[in-house]
């Protein structure tokens, strides 16, 4: 139920930056979500839908770009993007503790008008 | 139609908040875990004969989060350190903002630990910075040994795991080295000490890392003998 403050905060960013380019209406919202940020994107996409309606971001869409889980393999020095949620080495097999992407919850970019 | 490029942290607030946060603890030499866990893990319990055993030793003050009531306050208030309850209503985590109001009610000047117990979720507080040096994540015996698997967000983001109710384990046909193997699987460098806060067994040798961080200046002690 977190996914209601995280979009809740989103929209609020995307508004401010949609007022200071001078927009008169909003029509998609882009994110970009980790795999690994703990947000669903269903959840972020039912609360979007409880939060526009009031604003100038009302009939918007919400893209949601999914960002992969990469880990650092320090074995093989090479970055490897993870097929599950566990950062395990796919030459190797050494399970990396050093993620470098997919905890991501960025507010990427906005259509107005 | 035109396109605004952002390219800001949705959670950007909370961020710069969470850094306000740490420099505070930072100026006061404070350092600060963020402990995080399942509802009914027995974060409350163990936090208590946490801070109890650090009488004397280190001089600790904590910050409890819950949706209702002071309970968890009350009970934690018998280990003798000063305790604050936040309650956030229907809000299932805390932010770094609740924080820094609640430090207000503690004579920070005096400490040299903060504990901040989250509410129980294993999902929501990981996203949440609150400017903490630790993120302690508790596995109970009795929530079995698969749990880092089913929520590897949380496990993935902690320093320490604490497997807690350990004199359990034979009753809950918990196996420990499963549960290991299961943790380093997702969080390979974290840290994993195995407690019982109801016997004691395996708390002194979490309490002396706590004090052994604290004292190198929020720096890692290394391995101990006391961990798994």
């Amino acid at each position: 139920m977190h996914e209601l403050a995280i979009m809740d905060s989103a929209l609020s960013l995307a508004l401010d930056r949609a007022a200071k380019a001078g927009a008169l209406q909003v029509h998609k919202i882009r994110l970009r979500i980790g795999v690994l940020s703990g947000v669903v994107p269903d959840a972020l996409q039912f609360a979007f839908e409880a939060l526009v309606p009031e604003t100038i971001a009302k009939g918007a869409v919400l893209e949601i770009e999914e960002v992969p889980a990469r880990f650092w393999c320090p074995e093989c020095r090479a970055e490897f993007q993870a097929a599950d949620f566990f950062g395990q080495c796919p030459v190797c097999h050494v399970p990396s503790g050093e993620l470098r992407s997919g905890r991501e919850l960025e507010l990427a970019s906005l259509e107005v008008d | 139609m035109r396109t605004v490029q952002v390219g800001q942290a949705i959670l950007s607030r909370n961020d710069k908040l969470a850094e306000r946060n740490r420099g505070f603890f930072q100026a006061h030499k404070l350092s600060v875990v963020n402990v995080l866990s399942g509802p009914g893990s027995g974060k409350t319990t163990f936090l208590r004969e946490t801070a109890r055993g650090l009488n004397g030793k280190l001089k600790t003050g904590i910050i409890v989060g819950d949706l209702a009531t002071d309970n968890d306050a009350q009970k934690l208030r018998a280990s003798g350190a000063p305790v604050v309850q936040i309650t956030t209503g229907t809000m299932c985590h805390l932010e770094a903002n609740m924080i820094a109001k609640a430090l207000k009610q503690l004579p920070v000047e005096e400490l040299q630990l903060l504990i901040i117990e989250n509410v129980g979720n294993l999902v929501c507080p990981a996203s949440f910075d609150l400017g903490e040096d630790l993120r302690v994540v508790l596995l109970s015996v009795t929530e079995g040994e698969d749990k880092p698997l089913k929520y590897p967000p949380m496990f993935q983001a902690a320093d320490v795991v604490i497997i807690s109710k350990i004199d359990l384990a034979e009753a809950c046909e918990f196996n420990p080295e499963q549960a290991l193997a299961n943790i380093r699987r997702v969080a390979p460098k974290a840290r994993v000490f195995e407690t019982s806060a109801k016997t004691g067994e395996g708390m002194d040798a979490w309490r002396e890392y706590l004090v052994e961080y604290h004292l190198r200046g929020k720096g890692d002690p290394g391995r101990s003998g006391g961990e798994v």
